[in-house]
């Protein structure tokens, strides 16, 4: 790789042992990937997730001196007051790997913004910006529908560039490789926020490739929600990180541009037998549930208000959790919202993610309904079986206690 | 014989070779022993404890590749090295931050070669492997 004076320097410590091994791991990526050389960022988003390795990580390169030149956003991490108090008393093993994870990623500059949504607010990058996203609804959003260019970054590497301010230039961030070799045929009737859950799964389980598909047939333009929900899932059931919908994406107005010169590699047809499939393997049979969990990815205010609106006036037979930002919670508490949804038994957390062991342990081995396969995946582990319906069912089977037909 | 293949993470090791079909998830390899647990998996049952792991790539989020690393290694149960065909972000961030050495763009030859048990010597730095 070609690097240039300051960047070598970055790697023979002139900047300390933290910023010279971070760059040693980002020009090892380069290298692997046959980067010629290393490109300015100027957003990062790490997936921070709270778990041993992570905080192993951020420690290691702390006490090497490093931190962040382009101050990361963050992923959700627990928020221990609110589940101490409305959950159960956490176990010493959580409360002490949470508050040093969230001590550490202060300490090396990151902005602690607790959420998995940073592509809707709070880190908001522009068409054609270069930037080191993790997270997997994450990185499909930002090349997808905003145009920005991130590739899949790991955790480790987006803290790395976030840390240099750099990354090797390669893949996503060329044109070349941004345009569509696959192209997918929806035959299926996609038009709601679950929808495109159900579309998100199936396309990797209909074919493994990593190309680029472009999606044609979408006669409606998807709401931010459903974009959120179909890249976390592309990228839950595949490591898709990069899509385009003909007519609504940026970087596809039409085929022709999505595919830019390449030649159709392959045409995959999705149609309605083929989500039903995928409703079938998935979806779960009904039956009696214990808890709700919604927020995988971080709910929106839209969605939020929808759960408000199903649940006013009633109450839930099991209790129900909204994971969502500060930001989106104070917005319900001002809408009134808040008031509905706890009124009937719900709860809207903020800055939490639905899996740090062993905070959420009173619902291990438990059956749950969510909306989001993402969710359910992260959960197998576990050994909490859930339900997943779309956001209304699912609310009511809350109130009711019970997924029924 | 002797075989060229480029680095990814550095190191020189000596050790037993296991070879998997499929791309190993390390979340899903027990920590204690370094038994892969998943089912279905080529290599079901088997340890990369210590060994020279040869598989297609690796799978997984950041999130849990890295943890399941880590955790193998602070167990002393990590492979010694790694022979891959597909290079991933993910996994190549772990390699290097476990420093465990790993190479990829091996010659063809090794993959008609190899087998389970052969010991191999690797330079992941000169880009050799010597089987």
């Amino acid at each position: 790789m070609d690097l240039t004076r300051h960047e070598k320097e970055m790697l023979d410590g002139k900047y300390g042992k933290g910023t010279a091994m971070a760059m040693k791991i980002q020009v090892a990526i380069g290298e692997t990937f046959d980067a010629e050389k290393m490109v300015d960022i100027t957003r990062a988003h790490v997936a921070l997730s709270a778990q041993d390795a992570d905080l192993w990580f951020v420690e290691k390169l702390l006490t090497q001196g490093a931190f962040c030149k382009v101050s990361p956003t963050v992923n959700p991490s627990i928020d221990l007051d609110y589940l101490n108090g409305h959950l159960c008393e956490i176990p010493k093993a959580g409360v002490d790997i949470v508050t040093a994870t969230n001590e550490a990623y202060k300490k090396i500059g990151a902005t602690l913004t607790f959420n998995c949504t940073p592509y809707l607010s709070q880190n908001v990058p522009v068409f054609g910006e270069i930037i080191a996203f993790s997270e997997s609804s994450a990185t499909p959003y930002v090349n997808s529908v905003i145009g920005a260019r991130s590739n899949r970054e790991s955790s480790q590497s987006a803290l790395c560039a976030a840390v240099t301010g750099k990354v090797p230039l390669y893949g996503l961030l060329l044109d070349k490789n941004r345009k569509a070799e696959i192209q997918v045929k929806v035959e299926a009737d996609i038009q709601s926020d679950f929808d495109y859950q159900l579309l998100g799964w199936c396309y990797p389980e209909k074919y493994k490739g990593l190309e680029v598909p472009v999606f044609s047939g979408i006669k409606k333009r998807p709401t931010p929600e459903s974009y959120m929900n179909f890249g976390a899932q592309l990228n839950t059931s595949g490591a898709i990180s990069m899509y385009h919908i003909q007519g609504f994406t940026p970087e596809a107005p039409t085929l022709e541009e999505a595919f830019g010169g390449k030649s159709v590699k392959k045409t995959i047809t999705i149609t309605d037998e083929d989500i039903d499939i995928v409703r079938k393997k998935l979806c779960g049979e009904p039956g009696k549930i214990d808890f709700a969990m919604f927020g995988c990815p971080h709910f929106t205010i839209s969605q939020v208000k929808a759960v408000a609106e199903i649940l006013d006036g009633k109450k839930t037979a099991v209790p129900l959790w909204i994971l969502t930002s500060s930001s989106t919670k104070e917005l319900a508490g001002r809408m009134g919202f808040l008031d509905i949804i706890q009124r009937a038994g719900g709860h809207i957390i903020p800055n939490t993610c639905i899996d740090v062991p062993p905070c959420w342990y009173p619902y291990y081995g438990k059956a749950g309904v969510t909306d989001s396969p993402k969710c359910a995946y992260y959960y197998e582990i576990r050994k909490t079986n859930f339900i997943i319906r779309p956001l209304k069912e699912s609310v009511e089977a809350a109130i009711r206690g019970e997924v029924i037909e | 014989m002797e075989i060229r293949c480029r680095k990814i993470s550095e190191g020189k090791v000596d050790g037993e070779v296991i070879v998997s079909k499929d791309s190993v998830c390390f979340y899903l390899v027990e920590p204690e022993t370094g038994v892969v647990v998943e089912k279905n998996h080529d290599i079901e049952g088997k340890s990369i404890a210590g060994k020279i792991l040869v598989m297609p790539s690796g799978k997984g989020s950041s999130v849990v590749q890295a943890d399941g690393l880590f955790k193998l290694a602070k167990n002393d149960k990590a492979p010694k090295a790694m022979i891959i065909e597909h290079a991933d972000t993910v996994l190549v961030t772990g390699a290097i931050i476990m420093e465990i050495p790993m190479v990829h763009k091996v010659e063809a030859k090794f993959y008609k070669t190899v087998l389970d048990g052969d010991v191999v010597s690797l330079d992941a730095d000169n880009g050799i492997i010597r089987l």
